[in-house]
């Protein structure tokens, strides 16, 4: 299959500083300049308290840069407001734990972003939540709440949450944390259909960010990395290049994962 | 959206004053504590404006979602109570009413059984109690619930799904206990007035019911149901806004919740005990 065509841009941060989620007094990352394109397969390496999740926060637009400025699809983070609603929804997000919601099914956690943002009719929307869990093999947890279910489900539950919109750009807080090896190949394998355009979302392409402490599961040529080391972004070029096997933090994480 | 709960979280922002080091001097600490709770009462207030900003402008958004959400909170702070409600409503009329009337049929006061049953059931026990009872059942509730939401990160998570947290979370809350106060007190007052006048039966107070229940209606004028419904809302929403900011409006990890939920509720009881002051000045002018 052909790689999609490059075409505009749907990320762009400029001189942004990264504060901490939990003490915005906190700068974590200096100076990010990072350009995301429609139809890239991104992954952000980097040990773990680099800042990969604030990086990631702050690239949804769920955090607000002090300094630089972060744009989505063209519209400036700091400004989005209910106005951009439409724009905020082109964006899918998975948190490293899922972060599901605890009272609600599998079920009613993938319905709820269709049933509070899309008019659709209860048996329309169950008819979607059925299709997604199928795709992520959910459907015999569909019932269960998330804390009786192993993390695997529930990071592909919130998975499932997060493409239920069908966003253009979906970004992913370190997919592969905590999953065995063949759970993490499904996980990889499912991600390069999505970004090549699964046919539930009628093949439209989706552009494609995630975050990793464990670059192996990620070792293709279509790829794009970046690294995130002693609070610097770099771009660092596709998997095998010169500047990637160069990398301080691409040679910590490959070397920590062979001694793991 | 996000703004909403941010500008929030930038109001309650009061963790770093109560942290800092302990202060030299009893003048600094009071000084402190002043600060505090003006800092409080800003962030509480700017809460409840934005609150019902967002009850204006989207009370009808995602309704096939948000309105069960609305009738299920109703229900936790109103209905459901209810049993309970008429268990306190029959002690209340056992208790003080049905002694008070005694009393006063036996000092042969009993001309002023109407005036003094509105000022005590209808205009302050009836609403005060109740709100008291819906605080310690559903506020605390709301704080836990709302607290171990924050600290789970399940408020990030509705804002990466787009979802406005104070329109998902808050408003059916709020909604919910201004109703379920005034249905509630409502419930209070009848059932408590009912049995007051059994018990008056009982000890064989020489009062009929028609000339109980008469006094009372006599005593009654527009302007108690109008302060009482509008008090009652009160106490409701001024309950959920305090509740809800303590849960919801700033960052919190799980060991933090207990020690919040405390506070939410002694801010609840002077919230209330405020609002009851502002009535009780409301009665004496007109």
């Amino acid at each position: 299959m052909s790689e999609p065509s490059i075409s505009p841009v749907v990320l762009e941060m400029r001189g942004v500083r990264v504060t901490a989620l939990r003490d915005p007094s906190l700068v974590v990352l200096e100076d990010v300049n990072w350009t995301v394109q429609a139809g890239e397969f991104w992954v952000v390496a980097g040990v773990q308290h680099a800042g990969k999740s604030d990086l990631l926060l702050h690239a949804a637009g769920l955090l607000t840069p002090t300094e630089g400025n972060c744009r989505l699809f063209g519209c400036d983070t700091r400004e989005f407001d209910e106005t951009q609603i439409r724009e905020r929804l082109r964006v899918g997000f998975t948190f490293a734990d899922g972060k599901l919601f605890n009272q609600f099914t599998l079920a009613e956690n993938v319905a709820l972003p269709l049933r509070y943002h899309r008019h659709h009719t209860e048996a329309e929307t169950a008819r979607a939540v059925a299709g997604l869990l199928e795709l992520l093999e959910l459907t015999p947890h569909a019932n269960l709440t998330p804390g009786n279910v192993a993390a695997v489900w529930r990071q592909r539950a919130a998975l499932a949450r997060a493409l239920a919109l069908q966003p253009e750009l979906l970004l992913l807080d370190n997919p592969n944390g905590g999953l065995t090896a063949r759970h993490r190949r499904w996980l990889v394998d499912f991600l390069d259909q999505l970004w090549r355009g699964h046919e539930f979302f009628g093949g439209r392409p989706i552009t494609l960010v995630a975050t990793t402490d464990d670059l192996y599961p990620w070792q293709q040529p279509h790829r794009k990395f970046a690294a995130l080391h002693d609070g610097t972004f770099s771009e660092i070029g596709t998997w095998g290049g010169a500047e990637f096997n160069r990398h301080q933090a691409v040679s910590e994480l490959l070397t920590g994962a062979e001694g793991a | 959206m996000r703004g909403n709960l941010a500008k929030a979280v930038e109001l309650a922002n009061l963790q770093r004053f109560r942290h800092a080091p302990l202060p030299r001097s009893y003048t600094d600490y009071i000084g402190r504590q002043i600060f505090l709770v003006l800092l409080t009462i800003q962030g509480v207030a700017a809460f409840a404006l934005i609150t019902l900003g967002v009850i204006l402008k989207k009370f009808g958004q995602a309704h096939g979602l948000m309105h069960p959400r609305i009738r299920q909170e109703i229900n936790r702070a109103g209905t459901s109570l209810l049993p309970m409600f008429m268990f306190v409503a029959l002690a209340l009329g056992f208790l003080v009413i049905g002694q008070t009337v005694a009393a006063l049929a036996k000092v042969g006061a009993t001309s002023y059984l109407g005036s003094t049953m509105v000022i005590v059931v209808v205009r302050e026990l009836g609403p005060l109690l109740t709100a008291m009872l819906v605080l310690a059942r559903v506020g605390t509730a709301n704080v836990i619930e709302l607290g171990t939401a924050r600290a789970l990160g399940e408020v990030e998570a509705l804002e990466a799904l787009g979802i406005d947290p104070v329109h998902y979370l808050i408003m059916p809350r709020v909604l919910g206990m201004a109703l379920g106060v005034f249905a509630l007190t409502i419930y209070l007052i009848i059932g408590a007035l009912a049995s007051g006048c059994l018990c008056a039966f009982l000890a064989n107070v020489p009062l009929t019911p028609s000339d109980y229940f008469r006094q009372i209606a006599e005593a009654l004028n527009w302007l108690d149901f109008a302060l009482l419904a509008l008090k009652t809302m009160a106490f409701g929403f001024f309950i959920a806004i305090v509740t809800c900011y303590h849960g919801l409006a700033q960052p919190l990890r799980l060991e933090d919740v207990s020690r919040v939920a405390v506070r939410a509720v002694t801010q609840g009881i002077i919230a209330c005990l405020l609002i009851d002051a502002v009535f009780i000045v409301l009665y004496l002018l007109t």
